[in-house]
């Protein structure tokens, strides 16, 4: 049976050009970049030329790009890192529910260090309204930190405005970006934030590179200690292979970025039209401003765990909420603070697509879906009555 | 080494490095001298108590000259001239 996979948000294949630019530094050349002979000095410069790569990406300075293993430790270095090196100024961090557990946690994490968080609620559609940020301001505040775009519903944030927002106020402004780099072009000097996350792995690249911008001049304390690697801000011997290909991964997103944005953008809007004649789907998130290629709803009266396991035994790969929500079988937190019932929240699905899906994907999709959801239905005792709570009014965007 | 306390330095170039820990101080500190011109001004922004003994110490063995530190609050300030070697 023929994988289909439409769980893009989660990770992507990476592109044989990409592995191929990292297979000479698993062989050959596998210096440390820290020694002076040659094998470490060509290490050293392999990283140099990434670290351009990645900062032209996203129009920054290379030295404003701090590689690190994944986008959860750059977010968890973001959060942790301003805080600390700022806690002599106040000691108030602002967050949304939109947020990638690692910065959640992250944020838990600083509460028990006596820092106050506050964590802001979306509206309906995901998003965070730039004036809830302005009224969450102390005089303690010094990091707020508000996604680019969530990988469970797709909207993506005003970050603009909340940055200028967060500068009115001399406040330190970070982005999870790990969902929109690579998906949608990111320009740190148009979003005039201080610090943004990305990882490689979500645009073609492998796991285990991902990298923090962090502003020139902007002080930060490090999260790991150790030796000087990333000017010593970030110690531990480099991932010399990842982060050559997340260089080359970076190079060819940016030349294919408007490419691949039309790409999903068409087989997206043929999966929705697809299945309008599925009855009591609510779609989540904001239908305009979202990730290209992302469809995420919540089908009533099942849950994702039994949609999820019925594609996959057709060979679809999808989600149901973020990865970790899927494992801990509970109702998505970024559902629930957007006002969607917990009922109808278990039934969240999200299809990711990217440059490896076809025309023929989408219509095997639209043939399989439909009567998964048509088998689970028969099996549900609310299908036929429903359930009280959704007779109150769930709060999602568009329901067919 | 007796530490001698200045104000009002005027510097040529800064390096901010507060919250890197050993050996920035040092790398931070080769690095910048290089570019500079005898006589002219380092100021180095550190945390790193280290660099108390460390610093002085470089600029003895290197020929150069420790004018100082100015202490604020939460990170010192440090002071190296460049001679001419």
């Amino acid at each position: 049976m023929k994988r289909r996979y439409f769980d893009h948000v989660a990770t992507n294949p990476i592109l044989p050009e990409v592995l191929d630019a990292m297979m000479p530094y698993f062989r050959e050349e596998y210096g440390n970049p820290l020694s002076v002979y040659d094998l470490g000095m060509n290490a050293r410069e392999a990283i140099e030329n990434s670290r351009q790569q990645v900062a032209a990406l996203i129009n920054a300075e290379p030295s404003e790009i701090i590689f690190t293993s994944s986008g959860a430790e750059a977010n968890n270095f973001a959060l942790r890192g301003i805080a600390l090196a700022r806690q002599h100024e106040g000691k108030h961090a602002i967050v949304s529910r939109m947020e990638h557990h690692s910065i959640l946690n992250s944020a838990r994490v600083l509460e028990k260090m006596d820092f106050a968080v506050t964590y802001l609620t979306p509206d309906k559609y995901g998003t965070i309204d730039p004036e809830t940020v302005r009224r969450a301001i102390t005089d303690e505040t010094t990091i707020i930190s508000i996604t680019h775009a969530s990988s469970e519903v797709g909207t993506i944030e005003p970050i603009k405005e909340i940055a200028e927002i967060a500068h009115e106020k001399g406040i330190v402004f970070h982005s999870d970006a790990v969902a929109t780099v690579g998906n949608i072009p990111v320009d740190i000097k148009y979003l005039g934030v201080d610090l943004l996350s990305m990882a490689a792995h979500q645009f073609y690249g492998p796991k285990g590179a991902a990298a923090l911008y962090l502003k020139k001049g902007q002080r930060i304390t490090p999260l790991i200690y150790g030796g000087i690697q990333e000017g010593g801000r970030r110690a531990g011997t480099e991932n010399v292979p990842a982060i050559v290909g997340m260089g080359k991964a970076a190079v060819i997103t940016g030349e294919q970025i408007v490419n691949r944005m039309n790409h999903v953008s068409v087989l997206r809007n043929k999966l929705i039209k697809g299945l309008k004649k599925v009855p009591n789907i609510h779609y989540t998130g904001d239908l305009e401003k979202r990730l290209p290629g992302h469809a995420s709803m919540c089908v009533e009266y099942i849950e994702g765990e039994g949609m999820l396991l019925l594609l996959a035994s057709k060979g679809i790969c999808a989600a149901s909420g973020s990865a970790c929500t899927s494992k801990a079988l509970k109702a998505s937190p970024v559902l629930l603070s957007m006002g969607i019932p917990s009922s109808l929240a278990h039934g969240s699905i999200v299809f990711s697509l990217g440059i490896d899906n076809t025309e023929d994907d989408i219509d095997y999709l639209l043939e399989e879906f439909p009567q998964i959801i048509e088998k689970l239905r028969a099996m549900s005792p609310f299908a036929a009555k429903g359930w009280a709570d959704m007779e109150e009014g769930g709060s999602c965007t568009a329901k067919n | 080494m007796t530490i001698k306390f200045v104000e009002n330095v005027k510097p040529d170039v800064t390096t901010d490095i507060v919250y890197m820990m050993c050996p920035m101080h040092l790398l931070k500190l080769e690095e910048k001298i290089k570019d500079l011109q005898p006589g002219q001004i380092l100021e180095i922004l550190t945390d790193y108590d280290g660099a108390l003994e460390d610093i002085p110490d470089w600029c003895e063995k290197t020929g150069n000259d420790f004018l100082g530190i100015d202490e604020t609050t939460g990170y010192y300030k440090f002071y190296i001239k460049k001679n001419a070697r």
